[in-house]
C-alpha cells in the first residue's frame, strides 16, 4: 500500500514536470515564432528601442536557453528567486510561481487568495451533487418506470442541457433580487464568518451541483439497475435480509464503486475550471484569475494557474486510485 | 404488482411432508404474452429426503425454487396455487413473513458461487450476516459460528479463510462457503439450484457427498435442481421430471431410472452419456426444441417432439392435456401420458432399455 502510494506519487510528479515544461515551452517559444518578445506578455509594455528590449529580456532571463529558464522557474518554486538584475530587483519568495508585473504581486500570492474560494466552491458543490445525484439515481432505479423516475430523469436531462450561465443568473434573479433571501453574496472566508461564507456559496453550489447531480443521477440509476439484477442480490434476499439492507449494503455498495472514480476526477477538474460559475457569481477563484490572466496577457499568472490545476487533477487521480482499491477488494495495489 | 392468490385453501393438504407444493403456477406477463414458466406443479418433500427436479433449461426448475423462497414477491410474476412449509401457506404470505422464513427455515444454494457472493465483502462476514439476520447475537458469536460452519463444510484454515474475499477462493471452496452460508441457521429445507453445474467434475462429487453428509446430519429436506441425471441417480430419493413448466413424470429414483414411462424421460435417459457404452454409438438427442412457454403446445406439452404418438389413437395427444396419473394408489410413481400403461411398459422394455 505504502509502496503503491509512493509509486503513484512519483508518477504524478512526472506528469507535473511534463505539464509545466510543455506550458513553459509553449509560452516561451510561441512568441518567438511570432517574432514578438516574450517580455511583452510579462511586463505588458516594451521599450521602443532594441536596447531597452534586450535589457528587459536579460532581466527576465529570456536570453538564456529553454532548459535554463525552466530550471530557474522550477528552482523558484522551492527556494524563491530574484527577478531582475542589480538595478531593479523584485524578490519572489518560495514557492515562487512567477511574478505578475500587471498586478505587482507574486503569482503565488494571487493563487493563495483564490484557492480558498476555489476549494469552497468545488468541495461544497461536489458534496451536494454526490449526495443528491446518488440518492435520486438510486430511488429512480428502485422505482423504475414510476412517476418519480420519469420526472427525475426528465429533470436530469434538462439539467445537463441547461448551461450554468442560464441557471446561475436565474438563481440570482430569484433568490437575490426577487425574494431577497440572499441580499449580500460577497465571499467571506469560512473561518471569518461561516454563515456569510455559506450565504455567498449556496447559489453557486446549487448551480454547479445541478449539472453534475444530473449526470450522477443517471449514472447511479444505470449502475443500480445493473447491480440489482446481479446474483449476489438474489443471495442477499435469499438470506432473508430486509429490503433496505439489500438495497444499501449490497446494491448501492457495488453500484457506487465506479462513481467514486469519476467523482475524484470531477473535483480535480473543477479546480481551475469553474470559470463561468465564478464569473456569474463574481467569486474570485482560480477560474476567474486565469481568465483575467488570459485577458490581460499575463503569462506568469496563467502558468501558475495551469500548474495548480494540473496538481489538483494529479492528486485527485492518485486519491481515486487509492480509494478504488479500498472500495473494491478485487483491485490489488500492485 | 404483487402475487395474487386466486384461491387460498385454508386447510392443509393431507400429508406429513415438510414442504408440499400444490398446483403451483408462476406466470410472467410480458409484452409478447403470458409466459407460463410453471403451470400446475405439485410435489412433496419430507424431512431427510432429497427430491431431484430434472429438466431442460427453461423447464421451470429455477422459477419453482425461487417461488418457494418467495423471491418473486414484489416482481410482476403471478403466482397461484399453494406452497405449504411445515403447516404454513407461503403463496399468500406477506413479504415480511417470507423474509423471516428465508435463510432461517429454508435456504438456497445457487449455481455459480462466484456471482452469487458479494464481491466486496469478506466470505466470513457474508456468512455472519446471514446468521445475524435471524439470530440476535453479537458479531463475535456470529463469527465463531461462521468459522464452525466453514470448518464443517471442509474448508481448511477456516479462521484465516473467514477474512478472505470470494475471489480468493477456488470454485469448489466457494461452493462450500455458499453451503456454509445456506446452512448457518440450520434450515429444515435446502434448495440447491444446480449446485455443481459450474464446478469441475472432481469437485462435483465432493460437493454432492458433502450435501448428502450434511443432510443426514441435520435431517433436512433437500430439493436438488439439476439437468444432470448422473447427479440425480447418485443423490436423490424422489424425482420430478419437468417439461414445459409441468411435471411429466415423478417417482422414486429407481422408478425413474429403471421403469420410466414417459417418452420425455426415455429421451433424457437415451441422451445421457455413459461410460459403459461402446464408444462408436452416438448419443440420441431428443429431436426438436423445448416448447415456447408463451404458446404452450395444445394437448400434451411434449407432443411436438414425441415419437410415440402413433401408439395413441386419433389426435388425442394434440388435443387433450393428459393428467398426471399415479400408476397405482399406493405408488408415488405418476406419469402424464396418453399411451396405455401396458403399452408404455412394453415400449420401455422392448425398444428403449436394450439401447441404453
Amino acid at each position: 500500500m505504502i509502496r503503491y502510494i509512493v509509486r503513484r506519487s512519483i508518477g504524478g510528479l512526472f506528469v507535473l514536470v511534463a505539464t509545466s515544461f510543455v506550458t513553459i515551452t509553449i509560452f516561451f517559444i510561441g512568441p518567438k515564432v511570432a517574432h514578438i518578445s516574450p517580455a511583452l506578455y510579462f511586463v505588458g509594455k516594451i521599450p521602443p528601442t532594441p536596447q531597452g528590449q534586450k535589457l528587459i529580456e536579460h532581466r527576465l532571463g529570456f536570453d538564456q536557453n529553454l532548459f535554463q529558464q525552466y530550471w530557474t522557474w522550477v528552482k523558484g518554486i522551492f527556494v524563491g528567486r530574484n527577478l531582475g538584475d542589480d538595478q531593479s530587483v523584485i524578490h519572489c519568495n518560495a514557492p515562487c510561481l512567477g511574478y505578475s508585473f500587471r498586478q505587482h504581486l507574486p503569482v503565488s500570492h494571487l493563487i493563495a487568495q483564490a484557492l480558498p474560494v476555489e476549494l469552497s466552491i468545488a468541495v461544497g458543490a461536489a458534496l451536494l451533487w454526490l449526495v443528491g445525484g446518488v440518492a435520486i439515481g438510486s430511488i429512480s432505479a428502485l422505482k423504475r418506470g414510476s412517476i418519480f423516475d420519469r420526472l427525475a430523469m426528465t429533470l436530469a436531462l434538462a439539467a445537463v442541457s441547461l448551461p450554468i450561465f442560464f441557471t446561475g443568473p436565474l438563481l440570482l434573479l430569484i433568490f437575490k433580487y426577487n425574494l431577497k433571501w440572499l441580499p449580500n453574496t460577497n465571499f467571506v472566508g469560512l473561518t471569518t464568518d461561516p454563515l456569510q461564507w455559506f450565504r455567498s456559496l449556496i447559489l453557486p453550489w446549487i448551480a454547479l451541483a445541478f449539472i453534475y447531480a444530473a449526470l450522477y443521477a443517471r449514472l447511479t440509476r444505470a449502475n443500480m439497475l445493473e447491480t440489482m439484477s446481479e446474483d449476489y442480490i438474489r443471495t442477499a434476499r435469499a438470506k432473508g435480509l430486509a429490503r433496505r439492507r439489500v438495497v444499501i449494503r449490497h446494491g448501492l455498495r457495488a453500484a457506487i464503486t465506479p462513481i467514486v472514480t469519476i467523482f475524484g476526477l470531477d473535483i480535480g477538474q473543477l479546480i481551475g475550471n469553474a470559470v463561468i460559475t465564478e464569473t456569474v457569481f463574481n467569486l474570485h477563484g482560480l477560474g476567474l484569475l486565469s481568465i483575467q490572466g488570459i485577458n490581460s496577457q499575463d503569462l506568469p499568472v496563467i502558468m501558475g494557474v495551469v500548474l495548480v490545476a494540473t496538481f489538483a487533477v494529479v492528486v485527485a487521480n492518485i486519491i481515486v486510485d487509492i480509494a478504488y482499491a479500498a472500495v473494491d477488494p478485487r483491485v490489488s495495489y500492485s | 404488482m404483487s402475487a395474487e392468490p386466486v384461491e387460498v385453501r385454508v386447510t392443509k393438504p393431507e400429508t406429513d411432508a415438510y414442504l408440499s407444493v400444490r398446483d403451483l403456477r408462476v406466470h410472467f406477463p410480458t409484452a409478447d404474452g403470458l409466459v407460463k414458466s410453471v403451470d400446475g406443479l405439485s410435489f412433496d418433500v419430507h424431512r431427510g429426503e432429497i427430491l431431484g427436479i430434472v429438466g431442460e433449461s427453461g423447464s421451470g426448475k429455477s422459477v419453482t425454487s425461487q417461488a418457494i423462497l418467495g423471491l418473486h414477491k414484489g416482481s410482476r410474476a403471478r403466482i397461484t396455487g399453494e406452497i405449504w412449509l411445515d403447516g404454513q401457506e407461503l403463496v399468500g404470505a406477506s413479504e415480511e413473513r417470507m423474509r423471516a422464513l428465508r435463510g432461517d427455515q429454508m435456504a438456497m444454494i445457487f449455481q455459480d458461487p462466484l456471482s452469487a457472493m458479494h464481491p466486496f465483502y469478506r466470505v466470513g462476514d457474508q456468512i455472519s450476516e446471514a446468521y445475524r439476520v435471524h439470530n440476535k447475537v453479537s458479531k463475535a458469536v456470529a463469527k465463531k459460528r461462521s468459522i464452525e460452519m466453514l470448518d464443517r463444510v471442509g474448508i481448511p484454515n477456516p479462521d484465516r479463510r473467514y477474512s478472505e474475499y470470494p475471489h480468493q477462493f477456488s470454485g469448489g471452496m466457494r461452493q462450500r462457503a455458499m453451503i456454509a452460508m445456506a446452512l448457518v441457521c440450520d434450515p429444515k429445507l435446502l434448495i440447491a439450484d444446480e449446485p455443481t453445474t459450474a464446478l469441475d467434475v472432481t469437485v462435483q462429487a465432493q460437493i454432492l457427498d458433502l450435501m448428502k453428509d450434511l443432510q443426514r446430519e441435520f435431517n433436512s429436506a433437500i430439493i436438488l435442481i439439476t439437468h444432470d441425471l448422473g447427479v440425480v441417480a447418485e443423490t436423490c430419493d424422489q424425482v420430478v421430471v419437468m417439461y414445459g413448466g409441468q411435471c411429466v413424470e415423478t417417482g422414486t429414483v429407481d422408478e425413474i431410472f429403471y421403469e420410466p414411462q414417459m417418452p420425455y424421460a426415455w429421451g433424457l435417459l437415451t441422451s445421457m452419456p455413459r461410460l459403459d457404452r461402446s464408444r462408436q454409438d452416438r448419443l440420441q438427442p431428443i429431436a426438436g426444441q423445448p416448447p415456447s412457454l408463451i404458446q404452450v403446445p395444445k394437448g400434451c406439452v411434449f407432443n411436438p417432439r414425441c415419437a410415440y404418438q402413433d401408439k395413441v389413437g386419433g389426435d388425442v395427444c394434440r388435443t387433450q392435456h393428459p393428467e398426471l396419473v399415479p400408476l397405482s394408489t399406493s405408488s408415488t410413481h405418476a406419469v402424464r401420458c396418453h399411451i396405455h400403461p401396458e403399452e408404455r411398459r412394453r415400449i420401455w422394455a422392448d425398444e428403449i432399455k436394450p439401447t441404453l
